[in-house]
């Protein structure tokens, strides 16, 4: 059996605690695709549900909000891993709910 | 790229070690290559971990079953990057490029297992609707998949809906067929580490 639990957790603990140049709650609300404010609320949800959809523009238009190269590094990645965090964590829930219910 | 600094802001060290990879290779530099060696102390060293686990550790899953896997995840999240170079492992470890087309062309219609069929039908679901219920999973169980079967291949989902979201959102460019070939080798070999 592969298990990366241990493995999985220190990648997200790393991307939304650990150091960065983007801020903790920059990070966090990117992981979220939660209350975040425009022009990076639409490069967000791009990433997070249709990333064959960023554009160019998406990534000047963050750049000329103030963010530099590497926060934006940070917050889409951030953004990518939290969209699949969800999907693994509604998978592992309903293979739980149908064993329990088998 | 979209991002320069993915493109010319690695360390010294990394640079010259791309220098290496592409003299030996005689291929460039593959974009995911720089991705990952960018910073890694934010990012790439910890998801080369959970890739490696995903795809390298010890499963029921065969190494080209899950090659399989990250192939048809990046087909419905229409990555191209990473259809081409996981095709390209998928057709090498299974030895079966035939297989490996129709699994990507019709699921339904390929001549693969049912469990692999039924594994690979809630991938491709749980990647196109994010999220799936318990239904998805009976079906799954059904088929005689385990359930430490299916954890193994949610790791692999995981590890390459991150990965195809990265790729598409920095742009990476798409080499040609050699270059996937010379990737293939290499993943075969030295897997994700």
């Amino acid at each position: 059996m592969t298990d990366i639990s241990q493995q999985r957790k220190a990648l997200i603990e790393r991307v939304l605690d650990g150091a960065g140049t983007a801020s903790q709650s920059e990070r966090q609300v990117a992981f979220e695709n939660i209350g975040l404010a425009e022009p990076v609320k639409a490069l967000i949800q791009k990433v997070a549900t249709q990333a064959t959809a960023v554009t160019d523009r998406d990534i000047a238009a963050a750049r000329a909000s103030g963010l530099t190269e590497d926060q934006i590094f940070e917050i889409v990645i951030c953004a990518a891993v939290g969209q699949s965090t969800r999907q693994y964590d509604s998978a592992r829930a309903a293979l739980d709910a149908a064993i329990s219910k088998e | 790229m979209r991002l320069a600094i993915l493109d010319k802001g690695h360390s010294f060290g990394t640079k010259a070690l791309f220098a290496f990879i592409r003299l030996v290779t005689r291929q460039p530099t593959p974009e995911i290559i720089k991705l990952i060696g960018y910073r890694p102390d934010f990012f790439g060293a910890y998801m080369k971990k959970v890739t490696h686990e995903a795809m390298r550790g010890s499963s029921a899953w065969s190494v080209g079953d899950r090659e399989l896997m990250a192939a048809l995840v990046s087909r419905v999240n229409a990555c191209e990057f990473c259809i081409k170079a996981h095709t390209a492992v998928a057709v090498r470890a299974y030895g079966d490029e035939p297989k490996v087309a129709a699994v990507l062309s019709d699921l339904e219609a390929a001549p693969i297992s049912e469990p692999l069929r039924a594994t690979l039908r809630m991938l491709g679901k749980l990647t196109r609707e994010q999220t799936v219920g318990a239904d998805d999973m009976r079906s799954v169980l059904a088929a005689g998949v385990p359930p430490q079967q299916i954890e193994d291949a949610l790791a692999v989902c995981f590890a390459f809906n991150t990965i195809n979201r990265l790729a598409e959102t920095f742009a990476f460019a798409v080499p040609g067929p050699k270059a996937f070939e010379a990737g293939a080798k290499f993943l075969l070999a030295h897997g994700y580490r």
